[in-house]
């Protein structure tokens, strides 16, 4: 059977939707989650900046592919059904959460002391701190490198293709194998993280320009 | 035979005409102090005479080589000039000895153990012969730039270019350095330096050399220039530094 | 029924794991040195403006950057013997690592580089040292010093990436997990344990990277 280059494209595009989609989801839950893990990682409570501060580190020091595979076959030991695209969601989730912490634990230390003293003198309890004076300075300079990180996780999308999620990495390796066309599928396909990756990129470094707080 | 002679030195940034035909001769030996006004083109002259600065166009002759827009060896012409910097501008990773050693080694494939005892014998002509297994950042401003002395004599240059050295310097530590910078007078070097040291200029200099507007605008022996100054502008300038203290 | 953990039959493979560990390694070590040489290469090329080649290496950095690790490994892999380059799973396993941690060291050197005073590299060129003479007696050991954190992140992140390698049957760690799990079915255990080894590899060569950054460009310090 002959495939044109659209019937290619055609279908890419279709595992390209589900990449937005995942990285969307990773994304926007693994933020949320990364919030409550910086509040824990900073925390006065010692036992619960430990628990933070290993959950970081196993997600930080261990590969992508590993944590899918544990969250894969995880769910699957509680007799649960877990398709391809649940046990993506959830680990990208899981991965984001702990690197956009950790990013924004950096941005949060690097407030300067006096704001904390300043703002505690006047008996706001560490929550209110966070939330009407550290956190809202933390956001502006948190901004370049929280874009910087997206293209990880759009990247990281790929290695879900193993536990077979028909994102872009999947549905090209199946064209390539349908079409014997394994150098011009790949190609595209790279030219299709290109095109997501690539704005974000110089959006990041545009941003690191603009708002980079002056030393 | 002059040392350096320098004719008709032009220099332009894009549009901006820095040196407007700067002429002067300096005889082996002779202390030379430029002064003039930040903008007057002082540092960027003096910056030309190793290089650091390209001309646009006129000749310098040092020692018999020719710097022109076209042709230089800079490489032969900085064996021969050396420089001290506002800035100090010592290596952080090597230590004072190791800063020292460095371009003999390199530059002139010096021995290691020849450069060594080299180093020594200058740390020891600028007082810090103690320091040589520091690292800079244990050092004082002063003595950061009497070790950047030492590794501009290191390289034994027919002239020393000092491009300010002591105004980066915490009043109290001015007169070490400048008391190397006059033992090195005393023993025949040939110095140009930019300075607002004027008392200093006036002690130690054969020659004041005082730039205005991208040109020598006077030019003389210090003590009878400062006492009688022939033009307004260096007039001015004088006093404007007096008030200042 | 609830589940049993079972980490027996995978300690009974525990050597197939650690020789996996070994290969991952192996691969890591090579990648790491080759990568770092074409980060050097690339950031001098970079930050000296050495026309046209410094256009081109901000091209391949820019690829690289901003598509997945897996997607250049089967390119290689798969894509490259439509043009008649065959290689083993070795070969383009190591290849593809070589050439992404090219690509981030070149950013990651050429930000050190291009962090160094001016005024060093202006005492240097008063004593009369070349270009090439200053940048490797003053330019790149502060510059490697400086950025050396970052780069052994970005080794640490190249080791566990090389875990899809296992995609194109290099027999590294994951691969043997694969194996292992396929034949106990004992999945989540393998994977878990597999997951602790790749753990304490990390942390070990982390540990490693900044004794050896310590040794070799710190000086005695």
């Amino acid at each position: 059977m002959d495939f044109t280059l659209w019937d290619i494209v055609r279908n890419l595009l279709i595992g390209l939707q589900w990449t937005v989609l995942l990285s969307l989801v990773a994304f926007v839950c693994g933020g949320i989650a990364g919030l409550l893990l910086l509040v824990a990682r900073i925390s006065d409570n010692g036992f619960l900046r430990g628990l933070a501060r290993g959950y970081i580190e196993l997600f930080q020091g261990t590969p992508l592919l590993m944590q899918l595979f544990m969250v894969f076959f995880g769910i699957a030991l509680f007799g649960i059904d877990v398709s391809a695209w649940m046990a993506a969601a959830i680990a990208l989730t899981l991965f984001t959460s702990a690197f956009l912490a950790e990013i924004w634990r950096g941005c949060v230390e690097s407030i300067p002391r006096g704001q904390w003293e300043a703002s505690g003198s006047l008996a706001l309890n560490r929550l209110e701190q966070l939330r009407h004076v550290i956190l809202p300075q933390a956001l502006r300079i948190a901004i370049a490198p929280t874009v910087g990180f997206s293209v990880q996780v759009v990247k990281g999308t790929a290695v879900t293709s193993i536990i077979g999620f028909t994102e872009l990495t999947k549905t090209g390796g199946m064209l390539a194998n349908a079409t014997f066309e394994p150098f011009l599928t790949y190609g595209l396909v790279a030219l299709g993280y290109f095109i997501l990756c690539y704005p974000l990129s110089l959006s990041a470094r545009y941003l690191e320009r603009r708002l980079h707080a002056p030393a | 035979m002059p040392l350096l002679r320098v004719s008709a030195l032009h220099k332009y940034y894009g549009d901006n005409h820095v040196l407007k035909g700067v002429d002067l001769s300096i005889e082996e030996g002779e202390v030379v102090a430029i002064i003039g006004r930040s903008g007057s083109g002082k540092s960027t002259f003096l910056r030309t005479l190793n290089g650091l600065e390209s001309i646009s166009d006129g000749v310098i002759e040092v020692d018999g080589e020719y710097l022109d827009a076209a042709r230089a060896d800079l490489r032969s012409l900085r064996q021969k000039v050396g420089m001290v910097f506002q800035q100090f501008n010592l290596f952080p990773h090597l230590t004072v000895g190791e800063n020292v050693m460095l371009a003999p080694q390199v530059v002139k494939k010096t021995s290691k153990a020849e450069a060594r005892q080299l180093a020594r014998q200058m740390l020891e002509r600028v007082g810090l012969g103690e320091k040589f297994d520091a690292y800079p950042d244990r050092l004082s401003g002063g003595q950061q730039q009497r070790v950047a002395i030492a590794r501009a004599l290191a390289m034994s240059p027919k002239v020393l270019l000092c491009d300010e050295i002591t105004s980066a310097l915490d009043p109290e530590l001015v007169n070490e350095v400048l008391g190397v910078v006059r033992q090195l007078a005393k023993e025949g070097m040939t110095l140009i330096m930019v300075t607002h040291e004027m008392r200093f200029a006036r002690e130690v200099g054969d020659k004041l050399v005082f730039m205005h507007q991208g040109k020598v605008h006077e030019m003389g022996n210090p003590r009878e220039v400062f006492a009688a100054p022939q033009t307004p502008e260096l007039a001015n300038f004088i006093g404007a530094v007096a008030e200042a203290g | 029924m609830a589940y049993q953990f079972d980490f027996a039959p995978v300690l009974a493979q525990a050597d197939l794991l650690l020789k996996g560990a070994l290969f991952t390694l192996q691969l890591t070590v090579v990648g790491t040195v080759l990568g770092l040489a074409i980060g050097v290469l690339g950031a001098v090329v970079r930050a000296w403006r050495l026309r046209p080649f410094d256009a081109l290496f901000g091209v391949y950095v820019e690829l690289i950057r901003n598509t997945p690790f897996i997607v250049q490994l089967f390119f290689i892999f798969f894509g490259l013997p439509a043009l008649g380059v065959r290689l083993t799973e070795w070969q383009a396993a190591v290849l593809a690592m070589v050439i992404n941690l090219g690509a981030y060291s070149t950013e990651i050197i050429r930000a050190g580089i291009v962090a160094i005073p001016k005024g060093q590299l202006e005492a240097a060129a008063a004593l009369a040292m070349s270009r090439f003479e200053a940048f490797r007696h003053v330019v790149l050991q502060p510059a490697l010093a400086k950025v050396w954190p970052a780069l052994s992140s970005q080794i640490v992140i190249v080791m566990l990436g090389s875990a899809v390698c296992s995609q194109i049957a290099t027999e590294e760690l994951s691969f043997a997990a694969n194996f292992i799990q396929s034949r106990n079915f004992r999945a989540f255990e393998t994977y878990l344990l597999t997951t602790l080894l790749y753990l304490v590899m990390a942390i070990v060569v982390r540990q490693l990277l900044a004794w050896l950054g310590q040794r070799l460009l710190m000086g005695r310090r």
